[in-house]
């Protein structure tokens, strides 16, 4: 009989309602100073009809009732922290404390935007060091902070093209966009005003240079790349992709999502792109949130520096200050400079890894991931069976057999302890799972979610209605996603 | 290296594994002309006692927060309990990632879910997604959503608008051929509405107001619903500073179709600009156009409640190029910051907060109103912000008002050349009456 070797156990999980079900009236958790000043007439000293009677509906609740109904939720939570997270193409790397504590000082975290330069050297000097140093790892000419996430650098990226190719009398209409491209590249290019035009990958899952050749044309803007692709692989044919694209003046752009198996191996502005961006909240290990906030600093070489988004972090001598002096900028994407708390812990990160860790991290990402391939590779359908980058994918053609998928085998992985990989990305892989261990785990917790894979694949073909009723051991079973969409219920209503 | 677990004896049992014998073979198909051949010039890596000492110098190199200060103007700073911090430091909310696998995620889920009505009963709406990046995006896809709905090319928007909203929104729509007209603020600092009357068309697809406004003043959003829905415009609403909410009544009671806001008033400290939290509400109607993440309640196998993603037809990974927006990550911690000040601060805690941000702003004005060489206008109602008008000029005031090591505010000469003698103040909860009194006879002296 095996031995069940599982993190997955039960117990100590809470029921806890909503708060609103919890409410009861005049219960309270606030704290205020009663006013030190006189208390003003509100009637009248507001426009009629808009003095507000109540909020109605908001919670009545004690400080006991609020910790205890958020601790209980947080208890139904995976996180990094609990365990090995293998979502491919997200880098859910380790979020270190000291960047957390770092990000909370009084001088980051209760700086007013808008103080005046002279007394926010600091935040700024961190702003501009930590351009110089994604300058450096990515091989840009310029790095700006300002993108609330990937997909806000991906926009601001592309309308420095627009405008860029607009100064130069067209700013053309097709973007060609890989078919194994993240979502947010194509829905990014189409808020520039742009059709995105489908690339098809070669047999090897790389960009088809002969096919591309064929459809770029004066029309085309840019070509929308990722690298490594979103197979884990490296586009080797980037350069000549590249020239491709540049001969018919178009330019490259870059989704560095995957960022996490170069540092110090290969740079983006020596792969002739022209702009990228990059993820904090993936390679430079700033917290996911469940959800965000993340930041999506964007990078560019020279001949786009005109077009960059307002102001930039300029230093002159030993002073650093903002500059709204861009004449040609695409203007502000979000208010204020961008994420800053994010910029903090990233910040730290580089500071703690140094030039030697931030490789290091790379080389060990790409070793995890080929581990983790080499491993399963007897047990799942390896559609591309080549040494990959710090990700791979699998799929569930094998497992398809005995009627059971990738979502069964997620949903499975669940009751073994774990979060599931990527699931049905990238698109060019049917059922596709992708993993992506990153350098923060050790041989032994990639040896456990081997095994808990390989018992899967185990029970794929002894027991399949066992994968299709999971998960089994968590606080909700499979839940009714189509019942959702179908009649949406987006709020409690009392 | 501490968060590199895997040894050089790790990795060489492993490299045996795979059937290699050095790391470099694994990064063999990298061009030899793109493979980087030296060192990344980075500073060496920090100690941890090191990199804290490092980041403490820095933050002190920092002194805007150890001022009084006097600034508002779409940032706020408001005292957050202390149970939202220890809450949301706790590493199974933060340490995770977007709840695409719900029966895994349901604390992210259902803080979401009750994010999202507390969003729809702060403001009187019907629905609230997930976040948007900050209010400037939420209103700049506001605007591109209304088009969406009526499809519609020209948009109003109130020059009491905050600047960097409405340059945000200049940015987020240049390449999609909108028209943006800007409606005048007439001298009370309230949006003009027989300019938005002149103004309104059969071409115009939104009408934008801030409430309360740049300025600090209240506008009469019920007066200003009227003309802009008989002319089939969809009201959007800006709330900057939703704590105003706590005694105004919400945009929603008069009509509005859409209301966007900065929900980092609510529990999250002002961290020099971000990360911030983009609210955004719409009517039920318009479910379908909402751009961002949506969470909606469902049951498990066994009839269990519980809560799920919903609705992703509308987002970049299903619907890509024909997406309702591009956002993927959004601010879902900042989020459940907010539900857990919310749910804290609750119905009568926010009305009493916002309450004494009246009370410190409208004995602010008061005094300030009394001195010689400044003037506000009291009549027009305000919240906590007010414009303060100088027969001397602001650089002078506020190089005085530094040498207390008071911030006076903000100088509007930077966004409002018309406005260039005039200073926006903001009071708070946090302000005591001795500061006020401090300001005050500062700027007596002068």
């Amino acid at each position: 009989m095996k031995k069940e070797r599982t993190v997955g156990r039960e117990g100590l999980i809470f029921d806890e309602p909503l708060i609103f079900e919890k409410s009861s009236s005049k219960r309270e958790a606030f704290s205020l100073p009663s006013s030190d000043v006189p208390e003003v007439d509100v009637k009248n000293s507001l426009p009629d009809g808009l003095l507000r009677k109540e909020i109605e509906g908001f919670p009545e609740v004690s400080e006991v009732d609020v910790v205890r109904h958020f601790v209980r939720m947080s208890q139904w939570n995976y996180g990094v922290d609990l365990g090995f997270y293998p979502l491919g193409s997200c880098t859910m790397k380790y979020n270190p404390k000291v960047n957390e504590d770092v990000s909370a000082l009084d001088g980051f975290s209760h700086l007013h935007p808008y103080a005046p330069e002279e007394l926010s050297q600091g935040a700024l000097q961190l702003i501009y060091e930590l351009e110089q140093d994604l300058k450096e790892v990515s091989g840009m000419d310029r790095v700006i902070l300002q993108p609330a996430a990937g997909a806000q650098g991906e926009f601001a990226g592309m309308l420095m093209v627009h405008e860029y190719l607009k100064s130069k009398g067209n700013p053309r209409k097709k973007i060609i966009i890989p078919d194994s491209a993240h979502g947010t590249n194509p829905a990014s290019a189409t808020r520039c005003g742009y059709v995105s035009v489908q690339a098809k990958s070669d047999s090897r899952g790389c960009i088809d240079v002969e096919a591309l050749s064929e459809i770029v044309d004066e029309d085309v803007a840019a070509i929308m790349l990722t690298n490594p692709n979103t197979l884990g692989l490296f586009e080797k044919n980037i350069l000549e992709v590249s020239e491709i694209v540049h001969q018919k003046g178009g330019l490259v752009y870059c989704d560095g999502a995957n960022l996490n198996a170069l540092m110090g191996k290969a740079r983006f502005g020596d792969m002739g792109v022209d702009v990228v961006q990059l993820n904090l909240h993936k390679t430079f290990s700033t917290p996911h949130g469940g959800g965000g906030p993340g930041a999506g600093p964007v990078g560019i070489m020279k001949h786009l520096m005109p077009f960059m988004p307002r102001p930039s972090v300029e230093k002159e001598g030993e002073r650093f200050y903002l500059n709204y002096d861009i004449e040609k900028s695409i203007g502000k994407i979000r208010s204020f400079y961008g994420n800053f708390a994010i910029m903090v812990r990233a910040y730290a990160y580089i500071r703690s890894m140094g030039k030697e860790g931030l490789k290091r991290a790379s080389e060990v990402s790409v070793i995890n991931a080929n581990y983790m391939m080499q491993k399963l590779k007897g047990y799942y359908d390896l559609p591309y069976n080549k040494y990959c980058k710090h990700e791979c994918v699998f799929s569930d053609k094998i497992q398809n057999k005995q009627g059971v998928t990738t979502l069964d085998i997620a949903k499975r992985l669940m009751d073994y302890g774990f979060h599931p990989p990527t699931i049905y990305f990238p698109l060019i892989v049917k059922g596709a799972l992708m993993i992506e261990p990153t350098e923060t785990e050790s041989k032994e917790s990639l040896d456990e979610f081997i095994f808990a894979m390989q018992e899967i694949a185990r029970e794929a073909k002894e027991e399949p209605d066992t994968l299709k009723n999971a998960p089994h051991k968590t606080k909700v079973l499979r839940l009714d996603e189509t019942a959702a969409a179908r009649s949406p219920k987006l709020r409690w209503k009392g | 290296m501490r968060y590199i677990p895997n040894t050089d004896d790790d990795c060489q049992k492993m490299m045996q594994e795979i059937g290699v014998d050095d790391v470099e073979e694994l990064f063999s198909d990298i061009p030899e002309k793109i493979k980087l051949k030296r060192d990344l010039k980075l500073p060496d890596a920090l100690s941890e006692p090191e990199l804290k000492e490092h980041c403490k110098g820095l933050s002190e190199k920092n002194s805007g927060h150890r001022c009084l200060s006097f600034l508002g103007a779409g940032m706020y700073d408001h005292y957050i309990p202390s149970v939202v911090n220890h809450l949301l430091s706790r590493s199974e909310f933060y340490t995770a990632y977007t709840p695409y696998q719900p029966e895994i995620s349901q604390g992210t889920l259902q803080g979401i879910y009750e994010y999202q009505t507390l969003i729809c009963q702060l403001t009187g709406m019907e629905i609230a997604n997930a976040s948007m990046y900050d209010g400037a995006s939420a209103l700049a896809e506001a605007v591109i959503m209304a088009n969406r709905i009526n499809q519609k090319n020209e948009m109003l928007i109130s020059r009491a608008v905050h600047p960097e909203y409405r340059e945000v929104v200049n940015t987020y729509t240049q390449a999609l051929g909108f028209e943006i007209k800007e409606i005048p603020v007439s001298e009370n600092l309230l949006t003009d509405v027989k300019e938005i009357e002149k103004l309104l068309s059969p071409k115009t697809s939104s009408v934008v107001i801030q409430y309360p406004n740049f300025f600090g003043s209240i506008e009469d959003i019920k007066k200003i619903a009227e003309p802009v829905k008989a002319a089939g415009a969809l009201f959007i609403v800006a709330v900057p500073e939703p704590v105003a909410l706590g005694i105004l009544n919400p945009p929603g009671l008069f009509g509005c179709d859409i209301v966007v806001g900065e929900g980092q008033v609510f529990g999250s400290p002002m961290n020099y600009g971000g990360p911030s939290l983009g609210i955004f509400a719409a009517r039920e109607i318009h479910t379908r156009n909402i751009p961002g993440r949506l969470v909606g309640e469902t049951v498990d196998k066994n009839g269990e409640r519980g809560y799920v993603l919903t609705m992703a037809t509308r987002e970049q990974h299903i619907r890509r190029e024909k997406a309702t927006s591009n956002i993927c990550t959004n601010e879902s911690l900042c989020a459940l910051a907010a539900s857990i000040y919310l749910c804290t601060m609750g119905k009568n805690g926010l009305k009493r907060l916002a309450e004494l941000n009246l009370n410190k702003a409208i004995y602010a004005r008061e005094k300030i109103s009394q001195l010689k060489n400044f003037s506000v206008n009291t009549k027009t109602p305000i919240f906590n912000e007010f414009v303060v008008s100088s027969k001397i000029s602001v650089d002078t005031v506020f190089k005085k008002l530094l040498e207390e090591n008071i911030i006076g505010g903000l100088s509007l000469a930077r966004f409002y050349p018309e406005m260039n003698n005039s200073f926006l103040v903001c009071l708070t909860e946090k302000h005591k009456k001795e500061d006020i009194d401090k300001l005050v006879s500062v700027l007596n002296t002068l």
